[in-house]
């Protein structure tokens, strides 16, 4: 039985400064997930990816990761991509710089 | 310490340069990340859950004031302000930006540092006591013999491409500070029946998903055929070993698949083979080596500042009691220092802590430094009666924690915290334990006590051999602690025993003040450590401590 597919994200580090970004619905790559595109449609997450993945020499290791709706946009569901989106938890160093 | 020759020098300095076209090919889009990825790991750069991560070599531990001056305006100019010291004697710094890096090398180069085989399929950087050179229990400084490794090893044209990553660690003391038996090589020098120094060979040791205890593969190896023969050992892997599967690649599967005494039918037939080829000029190497690592003249002074600082001032005598080891010099003491103050990651040190430990070194420490694969740095020789002087200065710079083999002494990984690998957080759970234990004020009376901590099956944080191992998991997507008892990783290597279902990341230091206190319920005595209480009375009493106190909590 095919499982259900679940809303997912594109994400990737960038190249030069190796953070996390999200891509965008716009063709953006963000720093914030709140902007990302959440994607509910199984071809277009894949088609996606690809677009994503051809962009060498804007971002590294692109993939997709599950996400969830939030009240101001999408939200992670694994405690990995959770903290992909704040940074370390010994230092406010990383994406807690300025929240 | 060693100092680079000309072609140590342009060795590196070529390094640098071909990074720096490499870097500059892959951001103008000519090389993929696919072509690049090896080429930056071959140069210690990974690319980590928040940003790259640069692993600096650390030769066997060892660095000099002048280079720890280096990565700490390394630490400012390119990172944020500090570093990290691993479980293998290196320095990692967790913020660069890719453009920077092959800046970050030329500034290693300056003062003889690289990052050169930090990653990779290749032998790694040679590990060492940390108490080489200084030791009271040592037969010989086994540094020299370290870097004639570390030079044969760089860039061997057999050995780059290697089923998977090679580890060897060495010891010149009987008394293995090294965790040698957790090594793809270990070195254990000894003495042969007429006295002479020469090497315990083990083979296949490795923690990871696959623990494993090394295995002597020669008793007593002389000195002058230490290259051959471990060039017979990476030999015989090097084409036994399986490349199908990189979880069956290291060398303790090979040992484990085709039995230690096969393996050693094999080496010993390949070290016939290769020994005539060796002509000399490796022992002419070591000689010049050896010269490198002379002792400071250590002067013989009066201690009675010593003993008079330890009377007048109970903090001193406190770090005294915990953070010095017994130098082969009367009057000298080894100081390590902590870099585990209670509340903060394990291994960190701030640019102005490692300055300040450069001037000590400088001042009063005959300007050596060490590393330890416990993550504290070392100052090798020092006269006792400048410790009080010593201790002042570190306060200052918040590093006189009076710790060291206590409970706050844990080793940890990085973790999710920063490793794309890790499955779960190692550093808070250390901070949490650490500050719990400071605010129960029983470190001192719990005695000696190893807390390590993996943030996934890879054991970065030697969990396997803590007396009290913790490895954090992802089960179905939460994090997960398992606990492991009675590890040990001395010369007599023991896999702690798993205790049974984890801990959620909320329960785990609950779970580690359950154990402690049945320890102390448990022991004869208060001279009876951790371990040598869990030899006796076994895992039981920790088990109905961890699962039955657990379950009436539960229940009520």
């Amino acid at each position: 039985m095919p499982s259900t597919f679940t809303p997912k994200v594109v994400t990737a580090n960038d190249l030069l400064e190796g953070d996390v970004v999200w891509l965008t619905a716009d063709d953006r790559w963000s720093r914030d997930m709140r902007e990302a595109e959440l994607i509910d449609d199984e071809a277009h997450a894949d088609i996606r990816l690809l677009e994503a993945q051809s962009q060498r020499s804007v971002v590294v290791g692109a993939y997709l990761a599950d996400a969830r709706p939030g009240a101001t946009g999408p939200e992670p569901v694994h405690f990995r991509e959770m903290f992909r989106t704040r940074g370390p938890s010994n230092y406010a160093h990383g994406k807690q710089t300025g929240i | 310490m060693y100092a680079y020759n000309d072609f140590d020098e342009a060795f590196v300095r070529e390094r640098v340069a071909q990074f720096r076209g490499q870097v500059e090919r892959r951001m103008d889009g000519s090389l993929s990340e696919d072509e690049f990825r090896p080429l930056r790991l071959m140069n210690g750069l990974y690319l980590q859950l928040h940003a790259y991560m640069l692993r600096v070599a650390v030769p066997y531990g060892t660095i000099n004031p002048t280079q720890m001056r280096q990565l700490a305006h390394i630490s400012e100019t390119f990172d944020k302000g500090y570093g990290h010291f691993t479980t293998r004697q290196n320095i990692q710094f967790n913020w660069p930006k890719l453009r920077d890096v092959p800046d970050i090398l030329e500034a290693l180069a300056d003062v003889e540092m690289h990052a050169i085989q930090t990653s990779g399929n290749t032998i790694r950087n040679v590990t060492a006591d940390h108490f080489a050179g200084a030791a009271a229990d040592e037969i010989e400084d086994p540094r020299p013999y370290a870097e004639l490794i570390r030079q044969w090893s760089t860039d061997h044209p057999e050995f780059q491409f290697l089923p998977r990553k090679f580890k060897i660690a060495i010891t010149g003391s009987p008394n293995d500070r090294a965790v040698t038996k957790a090594h793809d090589i270990g070195l254990r020098m000894v003495r042969s029946a007429d006295g002479l120094p020469g090497f315990e060979v083990i083979v296949g040791g490795g923690l990871g998903r696959t623990p494993m205890v090394g295995k002597v593969i020669r008793g007593f190896l002389p000195t002058g055929d230490l290259l051959p023969y471990i060039e017979a050992i990476v030999s015989v892997w090097n084409l036994l070993g399986r490349r199908d599967n990189k979880y069956k690649a290291r060398i303790k599967i090979t040992v484990h698949e085709h039995g230690i005494d096969e393996i050693q039918r094999l080496v010993e037939e390949r070290f016939a083979e290769i020994r005539p080829s060796y002509s000399g000029v490796d022992q002419d190497l070591l000689a010049e080596i050896k010269q490198h690592f002379a002792s400071p003249v250590l002067a013989e002074r009066s201690v009675d500042a010593f003993e008079a600082a330890r009377r007048a001032d109970p903090s001193f005598r406190s770090w005294s009691d915990t953070n010095l080891a017994a130098h082969r010099v009367d009057g000298f003491a080894i100081v390590t220092i902590s870099l585990k103050k209670p509340g903060a990651t394990p291994g960190d040190a701030t640019a102005a802590q490692m300055r300040t430990m450069a001037k000590i070194a400088e001042t009063f420490g005959y300007g050596e430094l060490r590393i330890s694969h416990e993550q504290n740095v070392i100052l090798p020789h020092v006269h006792k009666a400048d410790l009080p002087a010593v201790y002042e200065a570190l306060r200052e710079a918040d590093l006189a924690t009076a710790n060291v083999g206590l409970i706050g002494d844990i080793i940890a990984c990085p973790g999710m915290d920063y490793c794309a690998l890790a499955t779960a957080r190692s550093i808070p759970v250390a901070q949490e334990i650490a500050e719990r234990f400071e605010a129960l004020k029983l470190d001192h009376e719990i005695g000696p006590l190893k807390i390590k901590i993996s943030g996934c099956i890879n054991a970065c944080g030697h969990h396997h051999v803590g007396h009290i191992g913790i490895l954090g998991l992802d089960r179905a997507g939460v994090e997960n602690y398992q606990i492991t008892l009675g590890g040990d990783g001395t010369e007599d290597m023991v896999i702690g025993d798993k205790t049974g279902p984890g801990f959620a990341y909320d329960e785990i230091t609950g779970a580690i003040e359950r154990i402690v206190l049945a320890y102390l319920g448990e022991r004869l005595s208060p001279e009876e450590t951790f371990i040598e209480t869990y030899r006796r009375v076994g895992i039981a009493p920790f088990k109905a401590a961890l699962y039955e106190q657990g379950e009436t909590a539960n229940a009520a």
